[in-house]
Formats: C-alpha cells, sequence, structure tokens
C-alpha cells in the first residue's frame, strides 16, 4: 500500500495534448477551406447575377477597401474596439458584483432577483436612444449600452455558479470552521468559475452588438458610425470591410477569451466536468 | 493528544416540516480513542446523526439533546469529517487539498503545513502524486487524500460517513487498514451500511433500527480483525438482525398508514 504510486493519467494526458495540437490544425484547415468556399459562392454570385457594387460588391472589391484606407479604417475600429472592452469590464464589474451582494446578502436577493429577470423584458436596444440623451454623443453611452446588454448573462451564470456550490465543499469547510468570506473566497468562488466562464463567453459575443447599436443611434465615430455614413452614400463596399472588422473583432475576442479561461486551470475542461459531476452527485 | 470520549444524551432530531423525528431521546457514549461503528440500513437517520454531531444541521430545524466530552464540555473543534465522496477541490494540487484546513483558518498553508502534509502523503503512499491534480488519481487514491486531509486537521474526533463504500472490494480492503492505523488513538465513529466492514474495524457496533440504537455482538479478537470464519459468523447474525428489523419497521409503518 505504501509503495509510490504512478500518477494514473500522464501518457493520457500526453497524448491529449498531441490531439489538441492535431484538433487545432484540423480545425484551422476545415476554417480555411469553408471560408474560401463562401468566398468563392460570394464571387459566383456576383458574377452569375451581374450584382451592381452598390447592391452586392465583389470580395476583391472589399479587401480593395479594406487595404486602401487602412488609417480610416483603424481610427473607428479603435473607437468601437475601446466601447467593447470598457463596456465588457464594467458589465463584468457590475454583474459579478450583484451577483455577489445577492449570494451574500438575503434582502438584497429577494429585492432584486424578481426585478432583474423582469427587466429583461425591456428590449435593451429601445434604450439606446435614451442613452445618447442621458449620457451625450460620445463614448460613454455606447460603452453603457454594451455593458447592459451583458449584464443580465453575467450576473445571472455567476448567482447560478455561486449558489450551487456542492454541498459538500460547504459541509468540510463548515467542519473546518471557516467563515463566511473564506468559504466565499477559497470555495464558492472557484467553484462558480466554470459557470461564469460561460457567461463570460456570451458577453463577449453579445457586447460588440451593444457598441454597434449605439453607435447607429448616434456618434462621431466607430465602425457603426462608418456603415451608416457608407450606407447614406451607397458605398457598400465600405460597409462590408467595416461588417467584415467587426465580426474579426468578435470572433477575436471570443476565441481569446476562450483560450485565456481554458489556460486557467480552474475553468479547464476536465475541472469543469470534474464540478459538474459532483453538483450532480452532491446537490 | 488526549483521547476524547464523546457522551450523546436525550439527542433528538425532527426536519423542519417532516411529521416525525429522525430519532429522539437517543444516549449513546463512544469511548476515547476507540472505533464505534454504527450500522444500519439506507435513510435510516445514520447520517442524520453523524451531521448532528458534526454541527452540519441547519438551525431551521429542530434538535435537542446534548453532545459532550468526558469533561462536559462540547466537541467544537475537536471533530474531522470525512464524507462518503473525497471532497477533495479539483481546481487545488494534492498538497494544497491536504493543506485546506490551513487555506481556511490562515488564508495560506505556511511551509510547516507544507511539510507536514509532504509527511501525511508518503506515510499514505502518496509522496509522488503530491504536486497533481485530483482529477489524475484514482478512486482509492483520492480517499487517501481525503484521509490525510482527515489527519492533517489533527482532531482527536474523526466522523466517517461511509468513505470506502464507492471502492472497490481490494481497495477498500486495503484503505479500511491503512485508516485504522493511521487513526490510532482517536475517537471514530464510522457510519456504514456493510456489517463486515463494520465488524473488521468497530470496537464497538451499534444498530440504528427504528429510531433507537441496539448494541451488536462482536468478535473478541483485536481489530482490524482478519475476515475468517468467525467473522463471517457474526455477519450473518448481524445481517439477519438487520433483516428483522427492516421487516418489522415495514409492518409498524403499513399498520400506522392504515390507522391514519
Amino acid at each position: 500500500m505504501n509503495k509510490p504510486v504512478t500518477p494514473v493519467v500522464n501518457r493520457a494526458s500526453t497524448q491529449q495534448d498531441l490531439q489538441n495540437g492535431t484538433g487545432r490544425r484540423q480545425i484551422l484547415f476545415r476554417l480555411t477551406i469553408t471560408s474560401l468556399v463562401l468566398l468563392g459562392l460570394w464571387q459566383a454570385i456576383v458574377v452569375i447575377f451581374s450584382m451592381p457594387p452598390f447592391i452586392l460588391p465583389p470580395p476583391l472589391l472589399v479587401f480593395d477597401k479594406l487595404i486602401s484606407n487602412p488609417e480610416l479604417l483603424w481610427d473607428h475600429s479603435l473607437i468601437t474596439l475601446t466601447e467593447i472592452v470598457l463596456g465588457l469590464l464594467l458589465g463584468l464589474f457590475m454583474g459579478i458584483g450583484l451577483a455577489l451582494q445577492m449570494l451574500l446578502f438575503n434582502p438584497v436577493r429577494r429585492w432584486l432577483l424578481p426585478v432583474l429577470i423582469a427587466s429583461q423584458a425591456i428590449p435593451v436596444f429601445a434604450l439606446a436612444p435614451i442613452l445618447m440623451l442621458w449620457f451625450g454623443y460620445g463614448m460613454a453611452s455606447k460603452v453603457i449600452m454594451a455593458a447592459l446588454i451583458i449584464f443580465f448573462p453575467v450576473t445571472t451564470t455567476c448567482f447560478d455558479g455561486l449558489r450551487h456550490t456542492p454541498t459538500g465543499y460547504l459541509d468540510l469547510a463548515t467542519t473546518m470552521h471557516a467563515n463566511r468570506w473564506r468559504q466565499l473566497w477559497h470555495i464558492r468562488l472557484p467553484a462558480a468559475l466554470p459557470t461564469l466562464a460561460s457567461g463570460i463567453r456570451v458577453a463577449v459575443v453579445v457586447a460588440p452588438i451593444g457598441a454597434v447599436v449605439g453607435e447607429w443611434v448616434g456618434s462621431a465615430g466607430g465602425l457603426g458610425y462608418l456603415m451608416l455614413q457608407a450606407n447614406a452614400r451607397m458605398q457598400i463596399a465600405d460597409m462590408f470591410a467595416a461588417l467584415f472588422i467587426l465580426a474579426l473583432f468578435s470572433i477575436l475576442l471570443y476565441y481569446s477569451t476562450d483560450q485565456l479561461l481554458k489556460s486557467h486551470s480552474l475553468v479547464s475542461g476536465k475541472a469543469k466536468q470534474h464540478l459538474k459531476m459532483k453538483q450532480r452527485k452532491l446537490l | 493528544m488526549q483521547a476524547t470520549e464523546i457522551n450523546i444524551r436525550q439527542l433528538s432530531l425532527q426536519y423542519q416540516n417532516a411529521p416525525e423525528p429522525v430519532f429522539s431521546d437517543l444516549n449513546l457514549q463512544l469511548p476515547a480513542g476507540e472505533w464505534t461503528c454504527l450500522l444500519g440500513s439506507s435513510g435510516c437517520g445514520k447520517t442524520s446523526l453523524l451531521r448532528r454531531l458534526a454541527g452540519l444541521i441547519e438551525p431551521q430545524h429542530h434538535c435537542s439533546g446534548e453532545i459532550i466530552d468526558q469533561h462536559g464540555q462540547p466537541l467544537e473543534g475537536q471533530i474531522a469529517y470525512m464524507a462518503q465522496q473525497d471532497l477533495l477541490l479539483p481546481w487545488l494540487k494534492v498538497r494544497d487539498n491536504v493543506c485546506l484546513q490551513a487555506r481556511l483558518s490562515k488564508g495560506k498553508p505556511s511551509a510547516e503545513d507544507y511539510a507536514r502534509a509532504d509527511q501525511l502523503l508518503a506515510q499514505l503512499g502518496l509522496a509522488d502524486s503530491s504536486h497533481l491534480l485530483p482529477d489524475a488519481l484514482s478512486g482509492g487514491m483520492r480517499q487517501r487524500v481525503a484521509l490525510a486531509r482527515t489527519l492533517m486537521q489533527d482532531t482527536p474526533i474523526v466522523l466517517m460517513d461511509e468513505p470506502f463504500s464507492a471502492l472497490d472490494a481490494v481497495t477498500r480492503h486495503r484503505l479500511q487498514a491503512l485508516a485504522f492505523k493511521a487513526l490510532e488513538g482517536r475517537t471514530v465513529l464510522l457510519i456504514t451500511h456493510d456489517p463486515q466492514e463494520a465488524l473488521r474495524l468497530g470496537q464497538h457496533v451499534w444498530l440504528f433500527q427504528q429510531r433507537r440504537l441496539k448494541a451488536a455482538a462482536t468478535p473478541d479478537s483485536p481489530v482490524p480483525r482478519p475476515v475468517d470464519a468467525e467473522l463471517g459468523d457474526y455477519q450473518h447474525r448481524l445481517l439477519a438482525a438487520l433483516q428483522a428489523a427492516d421487516e418489522q419497521f415495514s409492518v409498524a409503518s403499513v399498520s400506522e398508514g392504515e390507522r391514519q
């Protein structure tokens, strides 16, 4: 019994790493092929149906717009990216903060949870003109718009994760005389991270929508503003170029966040799977 | 460490909104430094009793009676708890899991805590696994880490709620012997539904039947007892007693239901 025991999954994990590497290459390969096929189809539609550039510009024209005036695109992209990142940070801060307060203070939960759920009946897009009125046409209204749009998913996923800590862990902590703050910091929060990570992934995809909607309603810069201006001047290729950058931002933000969350052992696939299993067993 | 005797007097527990108490007016003495096993079928209330001893019953439920040591003092701070699931935190490495109490009380384990954890892990044959995450361990290894975490708490009383029940027969047998050796000198209450486990490890065995405790006969040989013909005889008798109690309980429940 006392002889040293070899860990059971060393070889398996190495094999998994290799598989992950191959898997990533395969995904990249498939993504490239699919993109090329779609671009080919796009070009074919333009040629077959003789589409004028103000209805559907060919892919090469959009590419030309992307490289012909990079400064203009970069300036507007930077504004939108800043709004998205600030909105994400503000939304995460507000969402996690409210989830923690609802967990720690029962009256806050009793009074605010129904309001929070009911608030989802209000379409956030409809708030955009009011936000312009209150916070002006600058960056603040767009940041708040992006923050508001992610506030609900972040709050609910974080609260859900905090509330469903396996009771066995909390029992153990109680027998070890841990106070509620230590239980929160060392047990509840790490156990909630996989669920919160799902909320953050959703938030990263949704936040750009909030920022662009804000720009559409009223702004003096940003990719949404650029799209509106291009649309008014029938410069549809410029619109497509802005749209392409926006899609690129969303994809890059999603994958970088996903990688960041995965690289953290607390929310790794294995830990998440294990926690889910524990929650099923112990709740 | 001085061994602690546990005296349970007039202990009752009724869950909120439950029509009947789980148990009432229970009296039991757990001798200091010895293993007492509590045997009963599923749902008889043995885990509730253990949770009551560990102070895990929420205040909205109705509890009465007292649980004191030989000096008449409450047992607070003297109890370590080992559950059926290993309860290892998946985000902490093995040695950090072993040092969990230090983390929860001081925020961060000290170098001394880690040194002691390493010593305990080596004692339990897990020296090479201290830097692994629990995911990398087998079921038996995980329970040994849980045992190391319990030992790390260094309390005179250990409450165990079927900690070996999820393991295969061979691992369970090995771990029983290992736990018995490691917990020497402590007062242990082991909850189990396995008569063989109770007879093998228990210096005292109690049957929890119809919300009452009844002492069971045990072989005279020293614990941990070998699984031999004598133990087999006692096991048959225990099983018969458990079955008879279950049948009586079912009949009593049916007649009570008919009366209502």
